[in-house]
């Protein structure tokens, strides 16, 4: 039991009798419960249900009618998802003891394969955030080092896997909030191409930007875990109907000759990247090369437009998508003696957090009828150069590589002031979340005060297979250790 | 006032008869139980999400093709924002820069023939829900069992320029619906209703005034009146010298004003943005002719046809054709018996437009009375009978109560030479030139002859011998 710390080592040891789902589920809310009040990953854990899903799975491994690989593995879902009878509260007082009355898609995928849904994952309230501290209920912590931020919105999904709370994690990613918390983190986080994954049952923040990533140890772990809950969805109009690889039987390829572009536009002056993190990513690089891979410097003109793009987008469609947080027909009230429009101020004005009212008052006024087309409309024009300027980078090149944030985890405190300093930390995984495109993050190194960085990885529309299989091998050459902290 | 002319433009909501909602699964239908027609969807619960209803999209198309419109391949589902209790996502799924259709016209038939009326366009929306305000209690309820019912809002030209073509439009459309089988027409319960934009000019202007809108209306009595309510109301602030206000008004039917409503000047921003959940709705042109395919004869082309084709008045064709069942009646009673005038003025005049008898009941009953085997009053006895009783044909009524008009002269003589010996009085009074007691007399020969007798044998009958006295 103790080298089993990866959802592959204990998926290959349910699988071989070493190990039964009961146990990896209890040993899991064991350690949550003697080490997660000093990180806050959890917000809630299912104790009762869990080990419901953990004896069941264990009969059907008995009986030889064991779901596959995910069967009995212990995974932790972000708060944004909806788990049937479980708390849904996206890290937000306004949906304070709101408990799901149905399954999201994802959910239901994982339940088909004999997932255990262990418990609700912190987050910034409603995913928005980078750093974990807008979580309206604790502060998530960087397990790496306690007083550094895990990253965001995922924090909590993060936090989990580099904790050893969980053995694969779901999050959202709707400017980076997989890639990023995973790079803080030292973990593995793909957000895959907009429509791969349904989004019936996630919350919206930013309904065209959203998607829901997976986090691992390892690049197989991520791999197995996206396999779980990815394909079309008719619940989901932007789902799309396009078949779902296994893939982890993709993962070993030869990357002789694969094409690999660096956006030149990245290294320029005005991007503030730490050094460290450059060094890093100069090397996986270079480790790249010596598999066989081809890397070009390639273009991307309009990106350094995304920030302000994704900006006024995200911010007018989550506007719109949290005006059903009223108080009305669920969630806590407050003012309701005073009439329906003195309810609508007092619960959405008291409820909601400092972070979501600034991006509600933003998006409300990007999309005011005489703001519209100078923002809006500006924006989405952005977003389709942005667009182009992709498809044109992978007429040349078959995946791109940069750093997942320009630094390595910061002091917690350090930017929650600073909310445009926050927002700039997302320049290099907003351009795939305005594209569409599938991102991941794999560990790359360390910085000298031994903190992790991320390495992203971008490739074309649908193709996760092979930015999986490059960050796999990118992995095995670099061999990061991201055992699980102690 | 004879100065002045009304503008009119109006805007139809129109309840879909689908089965479902326009986004969710639960059943299309808010005269159950308070809440009882609702999913996770349409109360807006966290993570839910929009799936449009294909059903809902071929209803427009059928409706667009019905109004000659112009369909854009691409259409856009876009929120319209507003916060209240009864709409649960803070924003109404319609289509705004983008409708499924757009410039078509409505035919509709008025007292001086057929016109017509431009259409702006058709989009797709849904409906809110419903909030039951209690004020004696303080207290407001809401109801989401409307809330996602799939709705067609139908925009034309403000070319009406009376209160009377207004109707009729309104009532060609809600005839045009029920045919297309998109809407039960039902306009009680609101499944068709009418905003009317109105406005005033003097004859020789060329511009409109600025124009107030009617919400709401939803009887065509109540849309003619709110108009002409209007138009005098307009009238008398011009002419007072006063300004008219951009705005809502309301019309309340039980004391016949209209009340304001809100100024539109200052109206909320509805924030409109294309609907991120919703891809853009694509009509290919074979799906259209898989459409065009389904849709009969219109109910315009019908009223032509019956008044060309059967000489049937506007009047009786409008009425015939105003109910998808009768004019189903109709039409099948015609396929039997070729007398559309009689079945017609049957169906409409005696039969008070319910179908309570068989068409093959009605088309012999009524080829008795054309063929003077029974009279009118008999044939009316006949239908009585008939009534609930389906399976016996007027031919065995007639042939077991003997009702066939009696030809047989022998036989009226003798029955009428006994009235004559046993009235003498009145035959007296028909003397002595009061003719009004012929009459009388010959409803003492109907009344002798169980009103089989053939009436105008009697009456030369009757005649002669009252002149030979």
């Amino acid at each position: 039991m103790n080298n089993i710390n990866t959802l592959t080592q204990a998926s290959i040891a349910l699988k071989f009798g070493k190990t039964t789902s009961v146990e990896l589920t209890q040993k899991c809310i064991q350690r949550i419960e003697s080490i997660d009040e000093n990180i806050g990953c959890y917000l809630c854990v299912d104790k009762i249900g869990a080990m419901k899903q953990a004896i069941d799975s264990d009969a059907r491994r008995k009986f030889n009618q064991s779901l596959g690989e995910l069967d009995g593995i212990p995974i932790g879902i972000k708060d944004m998802i909806s788990c049937k009878g479980l708390p849904l509260n996206a890290s937000s007082k306004i949906l304070q003891d709101y408990l799901a009355s149905y399954d999201a898609t994802v959910i239901r995928n994982l339940r088909s394969k004999g997932a255990v849904i262990i418990g609700k994952l912190n987050q910034d309230e409603f995913g928005m955030g980078s750093s974990g501290e807008n979580s309206a209920y604790k502060i998530c912590k960087n397990p790496v080092n306690l007083s550094r931020t895990p990253g965001g919105s995922s924090s909590g999904s993060a936090a989990a896997i580099a904790a050893n709370l969980a053995f694969g994690t779901l999050g959202t990613d709707t400017g980076g909030s997989v890639r990023q918390p995973a790079a803080f983190t030292g973990t593995v986080g793909i957000k895959p191409t907009y429509g791969r994954v349904s989004r019936f049952g996630v919350i919206a923040f930013a309904s065209s930007l959203d998607q829901v990533g997976v986090f691992g140890h390892k690049v197989e772990d991520a791999a197995t875990l996206l396999s779980g809950i990815a394909g079309y969805d008719e619940q989901d109009s932007t789902s799309i109907k396009i078949s779902v690889p296994n893939y982890n039987l993709t993962l070993n390829r030869d990357i002789k000759g694969v094409r690999i572009g660096i956006p030149k536009e990245y290294l320029n002056k005005d991007v503030a990247l730490d050094p460290e993190v450059k060094t890093c990513v100069e090397n996986a690089i270079s480790r790249l090369r010596t598999l066989g891979a081809k890397v070009y410097f390639i273009s991307l003109p309009h990106v350094h437009l995304s920030v302000a793009a994704y900006h006024i987008i995200s911010t007018a469609e989550a506007s719109s998508n949290l005006a059903r947080y009223d108080g009305i027909r669920y969630g806590p009230r407050i003012g309701f003696e005073g009439g329906f429009k003195n309810l609508y101020k007092e619960t959405r004005g008291k409820l909601f957090g400092a972070e979501v009212k600034r991006r509600i008052l933003l998006g409300t006024f990007v999309l005011s009828a005489s703001c519209y087309d100078s923002y809006y409309i500006k924006a989405q024009k952005i977003r389709s150069l942005i667009v182009d300027d992709f498809r044109n980078a992978f007429t040349l090149v078959d995946a791109i590589i940069c750093p997942t944030v320009p630094s390595v985890a910061y002091p917690l405190g350090e930017r929650i002031n600073d909310p445009l300093k926050m927002y700039l930390g997302d320049i290099f995984t907003i351009p795939a979340n305005l594209a569409g495109l599938p991102g991941i993050s794999i560990p790359g190194g360390f910085s000298k005060e031994n903190l992790p960085i991320g390495i992203q990885l971008i490739g074309r529309p649908f193709e996760e297979s092979n930015i999986l299989n490059i960050a796999h091998m990118l992995e095995k050459i670099l061999k990061i250790n991201n055992e699980p902290v102690k | 006032m004879a100065d002045y002319e009304v503008i009119i433009g109006l805007e139809f909501h129109i309840q879909l008869l689908t089965n479902s909602k326009l986004f969710s699964s639960a059943r299309n239908g808010y005269e159950n139980r308070p809440n009882t027609n609702v999913d996770d969807i349409d109360i807006a619960l966290p993570g839910t999400l929009p799936v449009i209803n294909s059903k809902a999209v071929e209803f427009a198309i059928k409706l667009g093709l019905a109004l000659n419109c112009k369909f854009n391949t691409t259409s856009i589902f876009s929120r319209k924002h507003y916060f209240y209790p009864d709409l649960p996502k803070g924003y109404q799924i319609t289509q705004h820069d983008l409708p499924i259709c757009e410039y078509g016209n409505l035919n509709f038939p008025t007292k001086n023939g057929i016109k017509a009326v431009e259409i702006e366009r058709i989009h797709i929306e849904e409906d809110s829900g419903k909030s039951l305000h209690m004020d004696d209690i303080n207290c407001s309820y809401c109801d989401y069992n409307r809330a996602g019912i799939p709705l067609l809002e139908v925009v034309t030209r403000p070319d009406l320029r009376s209160a009377e073509e207004a109707m009729d439009v309104y009532k060609a459309l809600r005839t045009l619906v029920i045919h297309l089988d998109i809407c039960d027409g039902n306009m009680q319960e609101g499944s068709i209703r009418a905003d009317a934009n109105v406005s005033i000019r003097k004859h020789d202007e060329k511009i409109f005034g600025i124009r107030t809108e009617i919400k709401n209306i939803n009887s065509v009595k109540f849309l003619g009146q709110a108009i002409n309510h209007e138009f005098h109301r307009q009238i008398l602030k011009v002419e007072s010298g006063q300004r008219i206000n951009r705005e809502t008004r309301l019309w309340d039917s039980h004391n016949k004003i209209s009340k304001p409503l809100r100024d539109k000047e200052t109206i909320l921003d509805y924030r409109y943005f294309p609907d991120p959940d919703l891809p853009p709705l694509i009509i290919s042109e074979s799906r259209i002719r898989m459409v065009h395919n389904l849709i009969q004869e219109l109910p315009i082309q019908k009223q032509i046809r019956y008044q060309e084709e059967f000489q049937l008045t506007a009047n009786e064709a409008s009425i015939l054709i105003s109910n998808k069942v009768i004019t189903l009646y109709f039409e099948q009673t015609l396929k039997l018996y070729k007398n559309a005038k009689n079945i017609a003025n049957w169906i409409i005049n005696e039969m008070q437009l319910s179908p309570m008898i068989t068409i093959f009941q009605l088309a012999q009953l009524i080829r008795l009375i054309d063929d003077k085997i029974v009279t009118t009053k008999i044939a009316r006895y006949i239908y009585e009978k008939l009534l609930n009783n389906q399976a016996v044909m007027p031919i065995e009524i007639v042939a077991d109560e003997k009702l066939e008009i009696q030809h047989d002269c022998e036989i009226l003589q003798e029955i009428i030479k006994k009235i004559i010996i046993n009235n003498p009085t009145e035959v007296q009074k028909y003397k002595s030139g009061k003719t009004r007691v012929f009459e009388f007399l010959m409803g003492q020969v109907i009344k002798n002859t169980r009103g089989v007798a053939d009436p105008n044998m009697a009456k030369t009958i009757l005649k002669e011998y009252l002149d030979q006295i």
